[in-house]
């Protein structure tokens, strides 16, 4: 089940506010990725305890939005990001 | 009056904390005048330099030198980088860093580090570096590293003599668990551009270099990241440097003088300021020397006229300077390029050479 996988940031990536732009940023090593309202509510969440589909359930909740569709999100976003090595899963 | 193309806050900041090093590698990118210790900018100046970006919009400082451990307050200029918000990355040799100076350096908040690697055994790593036990020091600094668990980039700089150990390079990267693996061929500027004939690489090896890269690249994908920066003069079309000229990075000279990227002295006609003349913003968004290649206005009608012009900015200022003798010329190695035969008549002579010989190491004056 890959909904069952725990996401989590590894050491040197974290998220940070970027007062100058007004924007969200993910600081990771040698790259800077400008996050949209998406990315950072993903983000928000993503806390090394949760798996994607509690997070999912979460959000679902939160923004009273279809929790399939926002899974399926979250993975894209997740796998995207576990690519470019700037996001680890946790031991299940 | 045209239309002004609001200039973004920089990204990135280079500090060049020193030019002393225990290496004296034949393609430093330091410049060949360096800068002496007595001439070096205080703590209290770079803590304010920190600040200064941080305020301006910078997120990453990239902590450099020569070797940043050279510097004895390097612990307390990382802790004051992060106290002013930035992402810290340190980039060193290893050589001169201890084991109680990396834990050190890890309570102070390095968030990454980028380790250089000359070459894979000791003999060759030792002759290009110019130190004997470079090596074997380096190695222990690694496995120091990768036990305290900083996040690792392996750059290795590759040329005419290393470029055949490219796949040992890349498992030694595995071994000692990098995220991330640069392939940066030599870029000729400066010292590098003195020992090109020694460092150029054949088209064979850059062509091997090419499939190397691609295989590994889909082996290892989501457990190493390649940034394979190729060798240029090889190149059809320029790299695009800096993402152009004054738009997301600048870099910080041991003595304080501000630079569109780190070879820009290079070219006569400009200037520098220094931080202690004017503030970091005024620098940035007022000074002559960044204003000079920033956005498209300066470009020649070939670059203007190019369906390329936003993609790599007519390529690189100092290589046009270097090779062409005009900073404002298309990169001379883009196929466009009028210049272009001067490329291909330096790689004629250069690549038929047996690559044996002395390199001109760096060195103080």
């Amino acid at each position: 089940m890959t909904n069952a996988r725990i996401p989590v940031l590894p050491r040197g990536v974290r998220m940070h506010f970027d007062k100058v732009r007004g924007q969200n940023v993910l600081l990771a090593p040698e790259r800077t990725l400008f996050l949209d309202e998406t990315g950072h509510a993903i983000l928000s969440e993503v806390d090394g305890q949760r798996s994607i589909a509690e997070i999912a359930r979460h959000l679902a909740a939160l923004y009273n939005a279809p929790e399939e569709a926002i899974a399926s999100d979250i993975v894209e976003f997740v796998d995207d990001l576990a690519d470019k090595r700037v996001m680890e899963f946790a031991d299940a | 009056m045209r239309d002004a193309v609001p200039v973004p806050p920089p990204i990135a900041m280079l500090a060049e904390l020193t030019h002393r090093c225990p290496l004296s590698c034949p393609y430093c990118s330091n410049p060949v005048e360096l800068t002496a210790r007595q001439k070096e900018l205080d703590t209290a100046t770079w803590l304010d330099v920190f600040q200064q970006a941080a305020d301006m919009g910078v997120l990453q400082v990239h902590i450099s030198g020569g070797e940043p451990a050279s510097r004895r307050d390097l612990v307390d200029l990382v802790k004051g980088a992060r106290d002013a918000g930035l992402y810290v990355n340190l980039i060193t040799s290893g050589v001169g860093l201890t084991d109680a100076r990396l834990h050190e350096l890890d309570a102070a908040g390095v968030d990454h580090i980028q380790l250089s690697l000359q070459g894979i055994t000791a003999e060759s790593a030792d002759w290009i570096g110019g130190y004997k036990g470079a090596f074997k020091r380096k190695m222990v600094v690694a496995d120091k590293i990768a036990e305290i668990g900083f996040p690792l980039t392996l750059n290795a700089v590759m040329h005419r003599h290393n470029l055949d150990d490219l796949p040992e390079m890349i498992n030694m990267a595995k071994r000692l668990g990098a995220r991330r693996i640069e392939v940066a061929c030599v870029q000729f500027q400066g010292w590098a551009l003195k020992n090109r004939g020694m460092l150029q690489p054949t088209r064979e090896q850059v062509d091997t270099a090419k499939r190397v890269v691609a295989r590994a690249r889909e082996e290892e994908r989501g457990t190493l990241v390649f940034d394979f920066v190729p060798p240029d003069y090889y190149a059809d079309f320029p790299k695009a440097c800096m993402g152009g000229w004054g738009s997301t990075g600048l870099n910080i000279t041991p003595d304080g003088r501000v630079l569109p990227c780190h070879a820009a002295e290079t070219i006569p006609s400009l200037t520098f300021q220094s931080v202690a003349e004017a503030s970091l913003s005024d620098i940035w968004y007022r000074g002559a020397a960044f204003a000079a290649y920033r956005g498209t206005d300066w470009m020649p009608d070939i670059c203007q006229g190019c369906d390329r012009r936003d993609i790599d900015f007519g390529g690189c200022r100092c290589q046009a300077m270097a090779v062409a003798g005009d900073a404002a010329a298309a990169d001379p190695v883009c196929r466009k390029s009028p210049h272009r035969p001067l490329v291909d008549a330096t790689l004629e002579t250069e690549a038929r050479r047996s690559g044996s010989g002395e390199f001109a190491y760096r060195k103080f004056a």
